[in-house]
């Protein structure tokens, strides 16, 4: 059974995650910045990076929001001061979730999968970008399958949160063998096999990051 | 690294403070959101053209911003696309009711950006794609080729067209016809390193060059050892050829493009080994363009880019322009 604990989702969840991600972020910088100079052209890192010290930045203005306002800001931050791909697609994603029905309630996991799910679809949208393409969504979409799951199933959340790190983690290295056909490694054909694209590897550690601290709440 | 840098932080803000200061005659530089405009306002009834993308392609593209070009430029971060929010508070501050079109370059973050800025525009707009680089095979899965230097062409005809009360509609074909009969080929002999990485983008050997390279730095189509000019330039015609199959005795403008790092001289060497070629093949050149205009930062290497041109696209790249990088007729 999903427990029913409330506070999944709130201003101050937020902020302390993006302050866990940007520590995680941090330490596998220099590897990030390789894979992408491998088939991109090495913006990524720096990208992640920005957004993350924006939103941490605005832990004062948002704290005591009611977690919609808070969303629409967090939202409006990483649109206005990212800039390419990563920026349009989180600003999208924190976007979509803000526009989920009911959030002045109280958050339980449940809810708060759904807004997560809610928030994958509109960055598949905005990015026309399917599994199998060598990018974030990789990681991202068969994530957000599983919280499906998660939300309407049985199982115990530790345990379907752990497996969902193991899901990012797969997804992740599958990249390494792709051909993109997506973002900019999509212009090198063939040599974009065998190195796992930036955007799914930040994306894992973001999600590997989430659940960890959750499983360990 | 060594570059001419106080603080990575304040690189591009500075950079633009210089650019406002040294052509205030022409534009201005606006902050937060950072755009380049006009210094003059758009006159009534005149469709307004606004380009952006990253920073680090400089002159491209706040460098045409003015009479007969650009209505208003976007610059983001060096080489990452630029936000929604500058491409709405551009369109506000330009548009004078005709509406406005977006230029932008096929590349992933660049088209969600604008595509977003659109949407939080009110005001009319429409957009056009550009995708000239033949070095990327196209097909209707992938991201399909890259906008790169022909832009520079579409910006310049366009706004010929714009100027001279070019409906939003008619601003569109024109430009969609100039892209259709663009091709271009870069290639690179060294390496760019953009100031927040403090290190090249790839490495590269000192006989080896990137056969078909972006205007980022990342990988074209294959590596290859460095070769005579001739050879070299042959291999790009040849790839642009077999792409634009332009008719014998066909109008060309030939376009040989700057990366950053490679002189002048260099560049109308290109162009002489290029007309010697083209002339062998019986296609006519009537036009021409030499020069640093869609750049990557420091990179040396060069781009080559042919426009067909039958008489509207030649009429309107005549047209007189005045901006910071081109100017003509005026």
């Amino acid at each position: 059974m999903i427990t029913e604990t409330k506070g999944y989702m709130s201003v101050n969840f937020l902020i302390s995650q993006a302050k866990n991600i940007q520590i995680v972020i941090d330490q596998n910088a220099a590897e990030i910045e390789a894979l992408d100079q491998n088939i991109g052209d090495g913006d990524h890192i720096f990208n992640v990076q920005r957004g993350l010290k924006l939103v941490v930045e605005l832990e004062d203005d948002i704290k005591n929001l009611p977690l919609q306002k808070g969303l629409n800001m967090i939202a409006m931050k990483v649109l206005s001061g990212i800039g390419g791909s990563s920026g349009a697609l989180f600003g999208t994603f924190f976007m979509s979730m803000a526009k989920t029905p009911d959030l002045d309630k109280d958050i339980d996991f449940k809810k708060a999968c759904e807004m997560v799910i809610t928030g994958i679809n509109a960055m598949k949208e905005r990015g026309k970008a399917d599994v199998g393409e060598k990018t974030m969504m990789d990681v991202l979409i068969p994530v957000s399958e599983k919280l499906n799951e998660l939300k309407s199933g049985n199982t115990d959340m530790k345990v379907g949160l752990s497996e969902i790190t193991k899901i990012a983690e797969d997804r992740m290295l599958a990249t390494k063998d792709m051909l993109a056909t997506k973002g900019r490694a999509s212009f090198l054909g063939e040599r974009a096999k065998g190195h796992i694209d930036p955007g799914a590897r930040s994306s894992q550690l973001i999600i590997d990051t989430i659940c960890k601290s959750l499983i360990n709440k | 690294m060594k570059k001419f840098i106080n603080n990575v932080d304040d690189f591009l803000i500075e950079s633009l403070n210089g650019f406002g200061k040294a052509h205030s005659e022409i534009i201005k530089v606006n902050f937060e959101p950072n755009f380049i405009s006009r210094k003059t306002k758009t006159k009534e009834g005149k469709v307004s053209l606004i380009s952006g993308g990253g920073s680090g392609h400089e002159p491209m593209h706040g460098g045409f911003v003015g009479h007969g070009m650009l209505d208003a430029a976007c610059p983001g971060f060096v080489f990452s696309a630029p936000t929604p929010d500058q491409m709405q508070a551009a369109a506000e501050h330009v548009d004078s009711g005709a509406g406005v079109l977006f230029i932008v370059k096929n590349y992933s973050g660049d088209i969600m950006n604008f595509q977003m800025g659109a949407e939080m525009y009110s005001g009319k707009n429409d957009s056009i794609i550009t995708n000239d680089d033949v070095a990327v095979e196209d097909s209707t899965f992938t991201t399909g080729r890259r906008g790169v230097a022909a832009t520079v062409l579409v910006e310049k005809i366009v706004g010929s067209l714009a100027e001279n009360g070019g409906s939003l509609e008619e601003c569109k074909k024109l430009g969609e016809k100039v892209n259709k009969n663009s091709g271009t080929m870069g290639v690179a002999f060294t390496s760019c390193t953009v100031p927040a990485a403090g290190k090249p983008t790839f490495d590269i050997g000192n006989d080896e060059m990137e056969f078909g390279v972006g205007i980022h730095g990342e990988p074209g189509r294959k590596r290859e050892k460095i070769q005579p000019s001739k050879t070299i330039v042959n291999n790009m015609l040849q790839a642009i050829l077999d792409d634009l199959k332009p008719q014998k005795n066909e109008k060309t403008l030939l376009f040989v493009n700057g990366m950053g790092g490679t002189p002048l001289t260099e560049l109308y060497l290109v162009y002489d080994d290029a007309c010697e070629i083209l002339k062998s093949k019986g296609i006519e050149i009537t036009r021409s363009l030499v020069g640093n205009y869609c750049t990557s930062l420091e990179m040396q290497g060069a781009s080559i880019t042919l426009l067909k041109c039958d008489e509207e696209i030649l009429k309107n790249w005549d047209a007189p322009v005045h901006t910071a990088a081109m100017r003509w007729g005026m």
